[in-house]
């Protein structure tokens, strides 16, 4: 043995002049005594490697069982497993070893499939939702029967969501079908490790999940870039940077280009292209793209064939690049463990530093930037609130539990909380969430004669139809994606997909930018925008959406930090010093516990803006309340908008001399809340979702608009008949938790509200302060929320009516006073 | 959000010379002689759809859609309500209507004069419950039935109502776009919207509805609180064509 490796894989690390890292003995030991484990280390440590040294040692002895999966691993990308099945395959082949190793993924063909579920291969590289169907077939048993491993790669990615939900109920069931396999889990630098120990052990107190930590590497450097141009106010895209950012392309080297959201990233691949007098190889990646595509550019840039690429969250998770050499954030990384993990994209050797820049795209970011990198040096992550596992998804697995053969409740249930996120399930929401995938579960059993799932003699249940089947096996996983339309260049090549609604803007003749081209909008056919090349220089505007995500709470404290004291300005460019020196002239600065709230009249609109820094959920949230409390002040509001920064509410009166403290108080998170939260479209969202994971609804699929037209159905009318008739139904349950615990942040907003009690500073002004001029450019711009939808339509509306009762002349048009 | 106290919450339109005042409830309203009339109410929706196995969607629709029924009653008082055809989603719905929901459906019909148009998906009505059922009538000069006939021996009557599209206005606003039942009118035909509670809508700017109007149509669209009306080039087609 060399260096506590056995033979084969002994003398293959040492052909490579090779030397095993500590974290993948440290994990071949854990292996050894029967332990799962959890491994962080950052990128570029081996950390796959180190996943599946153990299996492939065991594979290698001679005692090695000849047949069977003895490998399961699980990527919630389904490229990643693709390319570790890949990179498996050379020392497989390097080492000649008997050991079969295959993909199954939604691209497997069929006769593959069956294949695999007859004889399995002995590593089996999958993403949780092929895991899922699998565990819905009658022979799952059989499948799992010899498994000795399961690998869960990326688990930070989704250890808090409901993928991250289905992959442990998944996990739940296989150790009961295979009680022997060990578990193993890699990560990316978290706040919380002991979180993924928990998410990922048998045992309560996670003693069977053993830590193992990689060498962290040298410190990253990482630098806000210091622009020479004038700072944007607001808006998020950083074009006013982008010489500088060619710049540092120039300098040489590899980088990866990180941005928020699809949008940004368009523009500033266009950008850069304007400038790109140099020839320089750049490259776009967005989850839009065709998957071909993005497949062509991640290739590109592991031969080492690119200079640079922009990116979005989309090559957040990956395979390790040999050589990126920089990392330059474009817009404010909203959080520090994510900015790390962006940084450590560049990490491709140990013992040298990661470089990274980050450009902020206007003043508040530059603040937001500063505080990243003083979370960064004080080595602060944020950490995430947990969040019990979606009673939704639970109903998806006790629905694919049925089809793969009769299910005991009382094992079922048992099974359900051994899985990390349903240890605290109770017994009652269980039931209830069994008794909605049996009958719909409502109030007096109406649907009894139309079961999905029937009891036994035996007291089990069982499938009742084949159409229950066949409806799990459309509709597994737990991504709902908005419907989306391909974008197709005439006949020929589909460039991607947009958002549905994104066609909703386009006219013919239009132009926009997509995969990094200026293309004219022709026409929708069925599911395709058709599009052809763009003439000129006509405004390109992507208005499609990706996720942006909030600011972490952690990092808005450090902003309320950096903005009330002025010592901390130091480093700050001198635009921002000199905008927060007016503000402190004209109004106030908000101070790092309190709130600060001006009001002031402009145009012929009251406004009100609150410095609140609880990211734009959270604001959102508070938008819908405080206008609510504004109206019952006789305030008037007519709408609000919401940044990550504040949240800024105009109308038609003024709340010079209102008790603003009243409006804030705690206690609209009471009744306030309820009423908010059953009327609001996001809710309404949040519902749509839900329903579709847990079967109420099915998913569309493309292609099937026409032909089941009859079946899709508009979620939100059921929404609103089950919030009247049942209001506590399990799934409205389920969409108030999963409101609560993110889209609306919640939360944040109690805790906001409590520290800023007794806190408040009110500042009535003659006109805008420095601070408020970002939000009040946002407005038009950011969406405008809720019960402003009438306002919205009778901007619209009433032009017409005027202009109608004018040209006709007559009472045609008229309103009945009654 | 409270929004300008103008906002109306009917709008009186002449079809054929004849004012009828569109409620925002989405029924329409003769006021001389309080006639009241509701299309697609589609009862027993959700049944079908578990009864096919579709799904197991809330059984509350027909309750809900009762509900919204008795409330308009009981406001406008009507001397007679019009049903305009597709009031059961099905015609086996019958037998799956609630107990409740029949005695219900039995006492609103009851409480005044009662006409069940035929529609596609109802061509007889629910029986033992009273009311008169017809294929179409006539308030003065328009005709009131289930969908526009088609055909070169087609009447073209002066003025019509009908249901059977569910139409629904897509509006681009300032901020992003809204979405909504309406009802749609260019003078001589009003098109309602479906008054079911699980009842999806037909985007106006569909040919299926178009075709059916004359191009200087308004929509009036039912939002929180109030009718909206819009012409022809404010409203958004879908991307989707319809089948």
């Amino acid at each position: 043995m060399s260096g506590g490796l056995p033979e084969p894989l002994a003398g293959w690390f040492a052909a490579r002049g090779w030397t095993p890292h500590p974290h993948q003995l440290a994990m071949l030991e854990a292996a050894r005594d029967g332990d799962s484990a959890l491994l962080i280390a950052p990128t570029g440590g081996g950390k796959t490697l180190a996943g599946f040294l153990p299996s492939l040692v065991e594979l290698t002895r001679a005692d090695a069982p000849p047949e069977g999966l003895h490998t399961l691993y699980i990527s919630p990308l389904k490229a990643l497993a693709v390319d570790i099945h890949r990179n498996l395959e050379a020392p497989i082949a390097e080492m000649g070893l008997a050991i079969r190793a295959e993909t199954r993924t939604g691209d497997t063909p069929q006769a593959k499939r069956q294949r695999q579920r007859r004889s399995p291969p002995h590593m089996l590289m999958t993403t949780p939702e092929s895991l899922a169907l699998l565990l819905s077939y009658e022979d799952a048993p059989g499948i799992f029967a010899q498994l000795r491993c399961v690998i869960v790669d990326e688990l930070h990615a989704i250890e808090d969501n409901k993928r991250g939900d289905l992959l442990a109920l998944g996990l739940s069931r296989l150790a009961a079908l295979a009680p022997d396999a060990r578990r193993v889990a890699l990560s990316a630098t978290v706040a919380e490790p002991d979180r993924l120990r928990r998410w990922l052990a048998l045992r309560p107190d996670a003693s069977d999940v053993r830590l193992v930590t990689g060498a962290s590497g040298a410190e990253p450097r990482i630098d806000v870039l210091q622009t020479a141009a004038r700072l944007p106010w607001s808006g998020h895209i950083g074009v006013h940077a982008m010489p500088e950012v060619y710049e540092l392309l120039r300098a040489g080297g590899t980088a990866i280009v990180f941005v928020n959201t699809r949008a940004q990233a368009e523009i500033v691949f266009q950008e850069l292209w304007r400038l790109n007098e140099d020839g320089l190889r750049i490259a776009l990646h967005h989850g839009s793209l065709a998957a071909e595509q993005r497949r062509k550019v991640e290739a590109a840039m592991a031969r080492g064939d690119l200079d640079a690429v922009v990116a979005t969250s989309s090559l957040d998770l990956g395979v390790d690049w040999a050589a990126v050499d920089l990392v330059i954030q474009v817009g404010a990384p909203k959080g520090s463990t994510r900015l790390l993990q962006r940084v450590g994209r560049a990490n491709h050797r140990l013992d040298s530093p990661s470089r990274a820049v980050l450009v902020p795209g206007n003043r508040f970011e530059v603040l937001e930037c500063r505080a990243v990198l003083d979370a960064v040096r004080a080595n602060t992550l944020d950490g995430i609130p947990a969040r019990p596992g979606g009673l939704d998804v639970l109903a998806q697995h006790i629905l694919g539990a049925a089809c793969a053969g009769p299910v005991d409740r009382d094992d079922l249930y048992a099974q359900v909380r051994r899985a990390g996120p349903y240890a605290g399930l109770s017994r009652r929401d269980f039931e209830d969430v069994f008794e909605f995938v049996a009958t719909g579960g409502y109030a007096l059993g109406a649907y009894d004669r139309f079961r999905r799932l029937k009891l036994q003699p035996d007291g089990r249940h069982a499938i009742a139809t084949k159409e229950a089947i066949r409806d799990y096996r459309m509709n597994v996983g737990t991504i709902v994606e908005a419907p989306t339309l391909r974008v197709r260049m005439g006949r020929g090549r589909v460039l991607g997909e947009v958002e549905e609604r994104f066609a909703n803007y386009m006219t013919a003749g239009d132009t926009f930018v997509f995969a990094g081209r200026l293309l004219e909008f022709v026409e929708v056919r069925e599911t395709d925008i058709i599009a052809k090349p763009g003439k000129g220089d006509a405004p390109a505007v992507p208005a499609y959406v990706g996720g942006r995500l909030p600011l972490s709470t952690h990092l808005a404290d450090r902003v309320r930090g950096i903005l009330s004291d002025p010592r901390a300005w130091r480093d700050l460019p001198e635009q921002v010093r000199e905008w927060l020196d007016v503000q402190r002239w004209r109004s106030l600065l908000p101070s790092r516990d309190g709130l600060l709230v001006e009001t002031f009249l402009r145009g012929n609109k009251h406004y009100l803006v609150a410095y609140c820094f609880e990211g734009r959920n959270a604001h959102q949230t508070l938008g819908m309340l405080l206008t609510r409390r504004m109206e019952r002040a006789g305030l008037n509001p007519l709408g609000f908008v919401a940044t990550d920064y504040v949240i800024c509410v105009w109308g038609t009166r003024s709340a010079e001399d209102a008790d603003i403290p009243a409006l804030f108080d705690e206690d609209m998170l009471g009744d306030d809340l309820e009423a908010w939260m059953a009327d609001s479209s996001m809710l309404k969202r949040t519902f749509r979702n839900v329903a579709v994971i847990a079967g109420l609804i099915q998913r569309r699929h493309p292609g099937e608009e026409k032909t089941r037209r009859q079946v899709t159905f508009n979620s939100d009318l059921i929404y609103d008949v089950l919030r009247t008739h049942e209001p506590n139904h399990v799934l409205l349950r389920a969409t108030r938790a999963d409101a609560a615990s993110g889209l609306t942040d919640v939360r944040r907003l109690a805790d906001m509200l409590a520290r800023v009690r007794g806190r408040i500073a009110h500042r009535h002004l003659e006109r805008v302060s420095p601070l408020a001029v970002p939000v009040l450019l946002e407005i038009g711009r950011e969406s405008v929320y809720g019960a402003a939808i009438d306002e919205l339509l009778g901007e619209s509306a009433e032009e017409l009516i005027s202009e109608a009762m004018e040209t006709t002349g007559t009472r045609e048009f008229g309103f009945d006073a009654a | 959000m409270p929004h300008d106290a103008q906002t109306p919450t009917t709008v009186a339109i002449r079809v054929a010379g004849q004012t009828i005042v569109l409620d925002h409830s989405g029924a329409a309203w003769f006021g001389e002689t309080r006639d009241l009339v509701v299309a697609d109410l589609h009862f027993e929706k959700g049944s079908a759809f578990a009864a096919r196995g579709q799904g197991l969607l809330p059984p509350y629709d027909t309750a809900e859609t009762l509900r919204r029924l008795d409330g308009l009653c009981r406001r406008l008082k009507p001397a007679r309500v019009i049903c305009l055809g597709d009031t059961l989603h099905d015609l086996a719905g019958e037998d799956r209507l609630s107990d409740g929901d029949r005695s219900r459906l039995a006492a609103l019909v009851a409480a005044q004069d009662w006409v069940w148009v035929a529609g596609n998906h109802d061509p007889a009505p629910p029986t033992g419950l009273g009311g008169a059922a017809v294929e179409r009538l006539k308030i003065g000069d328009v005709l009131l039935h289930h969908d526009v006939e088609a055909g070169p021996d087609a009447p073209i009557p002066a003025g019509e109502i009908v249901g059977h599209y569910h139409p629904k206005a897509l509006v681009r606003t300032r901020a992003r776009k809204v979405s909504g039942r309406c009802f749609v009118a260019d003078g001589r035909r009003l098109i309602l919207p479906a008054f079911g509670a699980y009842a999806g809508g037909l985007n106006v700017r569909d040919p299926a509805i178009e075709g059916l109007l004359s191009a200087d149509y308004r929509a009036y669209m039912i939002g929180r609180r109030g009718l909206f009306a819009f012409r022809r080039d404010q409203l958004a087609a879908d991307p989707k064509r319809a089948a």
